[in-house]
């Protein structure tokens, strides 16, 4: 952890968790679980591109009119006897819940998971106050034990093993626990039940916030949330401004791609829509409800035709399991609260900080996994590259790579020095070439060819072969088929009525 | 109809075997694909690094060169794919970006060309061997490309086509990532490679050089005996036209 914290970039940081065994065995196994669990799950469900774009038009909806819903949602939420708060920053935030904790003397929080509270670091600030904080999500409960943070959106301790479980809950269990999960979960359950009973605040996140009647759902699959949230005689519930939807019609399209994409379940154990404090004919609920509702650099999305789809985002964590880069270097690797190609776009984001945006921007390969496995469709691989475009733009470049990009652009705006360039490659390539290979690991071949060979240029590249092939193929050309120039006079017809847009797909 | 080769850099300089391949396949089929010189390279590169104003320069010869042909043909479906980024990229000149949408309706990756445009299935190829097939991930994602290759492959007489575990996972490559971020980059080429030798397949073939070349050079480095080719090439051999 201290290693992780030292390590400045996400070069460093990766390297620390490509040479951590344990980590990658446990990040690989579980991802690859999620992701074939949301492969059979979403091809079980059918026609799944579908329900992918109406979840994408219900989130561009929403957040194109968010001003509306949220107005919308605050008015009926207090009507319900919610006492509703805006905070325009993670500061105000945690001091609005703080003021709350102290007019409530609050002395114990428990809370269920919530990327919000990590975003706002919610338990340093409550447990600074002499307030006893605790996770009762069982893989937020574990990595609190251990002093870190979530390495991924849905699984915190997905960089685990159950032996590395077992010993952190063997210390406070005072005795060594089995390093079997229903020995661990059960342990972890009867010591949680104490502390609902004992809590004076139920802190949840909010997985999404329906407009029209002003409930706020959540999502879980231990019953913890819905502890929390019926235990305490105070709940405070944390939302991050687009965490809105329309109405519940909506949500059922939610309900079917969240769970799916997350988990590969067709739903989750518990699902609860709770909308205000406990009336007189409940059975039970808080006395007294708060929603606090979180800017934190999410309006400045807004109006950003590149960016404000990452609004759209209800926080799945397909993407996560989808890339082979968070695989192989787990969440810690990204340095923000969120992980994964959404964080890596979203950290910046939300954050505004330039100076790093290349740094987290670079962790990719471009490869649009995240892309696919996206139930709302956010294009995570292009908003990465306009976060690098961005930082060079501002200034914050390379120098050695604004040269040689600038070069790049040189050579390549005129097919005659490319051609030099090329002829250049092959005369010079003499000095490391051996046996029609190039194995020098000596300056910029060192990080390719550490676990790779270069080929080397032939001695005839295409376009110096190609007057040769050309009359040779002139000379004995067929006839073209009648066949084949209908189809491909159909096919002119297609290409001029086909309106392609931006960044649009082929021809399937 | 003019037909043109969008060779791409990398096979241009490195793979020209590809580009005889696919002149030589459509040759049977009447086309005579032609060559405009003044093409160099996409522009990637630059584009995904963010020197936007540099893919700008290099990606105007592209429009250029393939101004007045009807279809453009190129053995990558990266390259074709950051076609598709043009619109974006000169988003803010009215006359290129009108050119820029022109030309991404007419390019095609090759295998695209071949099975929805010709109608071709079977190039009547004979390769006897054990075959695996790796699906670039621009082609596959960013294209579509997914069945045309299988169906190319499918036709090939004594042709053991074993599939590739965890085939749509990204080798690596990444352009400049390889570089940049060389340790990822190298966890994911060896795992990638790893699932190669699990096929127990004497070829590794794909769409795209530059997945190819990544893959490749690790099954060299750790001297795997497993021949790595172009998809056109494969059919050319097989179609003994190479």
């Amino acid at each position: 952890m201290s290693a992780k914290a030292e390590a400045r970039t996400v070069k460093a940081r990766a390297e620390l968790a490509l040479n951590d065994d344990f980590l990658r065995k446990a990040v690989k196994f579980t991802t690859e679980r999620l992701r074939s669990g949301k492969k059979n799950a979403s091809s079980e469900q059918g026609n799944w591109e579908d329900w992918r774009e109406r979840g994408r038009q219900i989130r561009l909806h929403t957040i194109a009119n968010l001003d509306y819903y949220l107005n919308l949602f605050a008015n009926n939420a207090r009507a319900n006897g919610v006492q509703v708060h805006f905070a325009d920053t993670g500061a105000e935030a945690v001091q609005i819940a703080m003021e709350i904790a102290e007019r409530k003397r609050a002395k114990t929080v428990v809370k269920s998971k919530s990327m919000v509270s990590e975003e706002l670091h919610m338990n340093s600030a409550l447990e600074r106050m002499g307030i006893e904080t605790i996770e009762t999500d069982l893989g937020e409960y574990i990595i609190q034990l251990a002093g870190e943070t979530p390495s991924h959106i849905i699984i915190p301790a997905i960089h685990k093993n159950r032996y590395q479980i077992a010993d952190v809950l063997s210390k406070v269990a005072g005795e060594q626990l089995e390093a079997d999960t229903t020995v661990l979960a059960g342990f972890v359950r009867k010591k949680l039940r104490e502390n609902f009973l004992e809590a004076d605040i139920g802190m949840t996140g909010c997985n999404f916030a329906i407009a029209e009647t002003g409930s706020m759902v959540l999502f879980e699959n231990e019953g913890n949330a819905r502890m929390v949230t019926t235990l305490p005689k105070t709940q405070i519930t944390l939302m991050g401004m687009e965490r809105i939807i329309p109405s519940f019609e909506d949500l059922e399209v939610m309900a079917t791609l969240l769970p799916r994409s997350a988990t590969g379940q067709r739903i989750t154990m518990y699902m609860s829509a709770i909308t205000g404090p406990r009336r007189e004919a409940d059975a039970d609920g808080p006395e007294e409800m708060h929603i606090i509702i979180i800017d934190n650099g999410r309006s400045l999305q807004l109006g950003d035709p590149e960016f404000q789809e990452l609004l759209n985002c209800i926080r799945c964590g397909a993407c996560l399991n989808a890339c082979p880069v968070y695989r192989h270097i787990g969440g810690h690797a990204y340095g923000g609260t969120y992980s994964g190609p959404i964080g890596a776009v979203l950290t910046p984001a939300l954050n505004k900080n330039v100076a790093e945006w290349d740094d987290i921007a670079n962790a990719s390969s471009l490869c649009g996994a995240c892309y696919e496995a996206c139930p709302v469709k956010i294009p995570l691989h292009e908003m990465l590259v306009y976060l690098r475009r961005r930082k060079v733009e501002q200034g914050h470049g390379n120098k050695a790579e604004n040269a040689g990009m600038k070069g790049f652009g040189t050579v390549m705006r005129s097919a005659k020095r490319y051609s030099a360039a090329v002829r250049m490659g092959q005369l010079g390539q003499k000095l490391v070439v051996r046996g029609g290979e190039i194995r020098s690991k000596l300056g910029p071949l060192k990080g390719w060819n550490s676990v790779r060979v270069l080929p080397s240029l032939p001695k005839q590249s295409f376009r110096q072969r190609f007057k040769t092939l050309d009359e040779e193929i002139r000379a004995g050309l067929q006839e073209m088929s009648p066949d084949v120039r209908s189809r491909m006079e159909e096919a002119l017809k297609r290409q001029r009525d086909e309106k392609p847009e931006q960044g649009g797909h082929g021809h399937g | 109809m003019k037909v043109s080769l969008f060779i791409t850099c990398l096979s241009d300089a490195i793979y020209p075997r590809v580009g005889e391949a696919m002149v030589r396949l459509l040759a049977r089929h009447g086309i005579r694909l032609e060559f405009p010189e003044i093409q160099t390279c996409c522009g990637q590169p630059a584009f995904n690094s963010g020197y936007w104003d540099a893919a700008r320069e290099s990606a105007a010869t592209i429009l250029r060169a393939f101004d007045d042909s009807d279809f453009v043909i190129s053995p990558s479906g990266s390259c074709t794919g950051m076609i598709h980024h043009y619109p974006k990229l000169f988003e803010h000149d009215s006359v290129l970006l009108e050119k820029a949408r022109k030309l991404q309706a007419k390019s095609y990756e090759f295998t695209q060309f071949l099975v929805n445009v010709l109608g071709v299935a079977d190039i009547g190829a004979t390769f006897p061997h054990k075959v695996t097939y790796h699906p670039s991930c621009h082609g596959s994602r960013l294209l579509g490309v997914k069945d045309e290759p299988m169906t190319l492959l499918d036709n090939v007489k004594e042709l053991e086509l074993v599939p590739l575990p965890f085939a749509e996972d990204c080798c690596g490559f990444g352009g400049t990532f390889a570089v940049k971020m060389a340790d990822i980059s190298a966890a994911m080429v060896s795992e990638k490679a790893d699932h190669v030798k699990e096929t127990e397949a004497e070829v590794l073939v794909g769409l795209d050089m530059a997945c190819l070349m990544n893959i490749g050079g690790n099954l060299r480095y750790r001297n795997e005996p497993v021949r790595v080719m172009h998809l056109a090439e494969l059919l050319a051999e097989g179609a003994g036209l190479l």
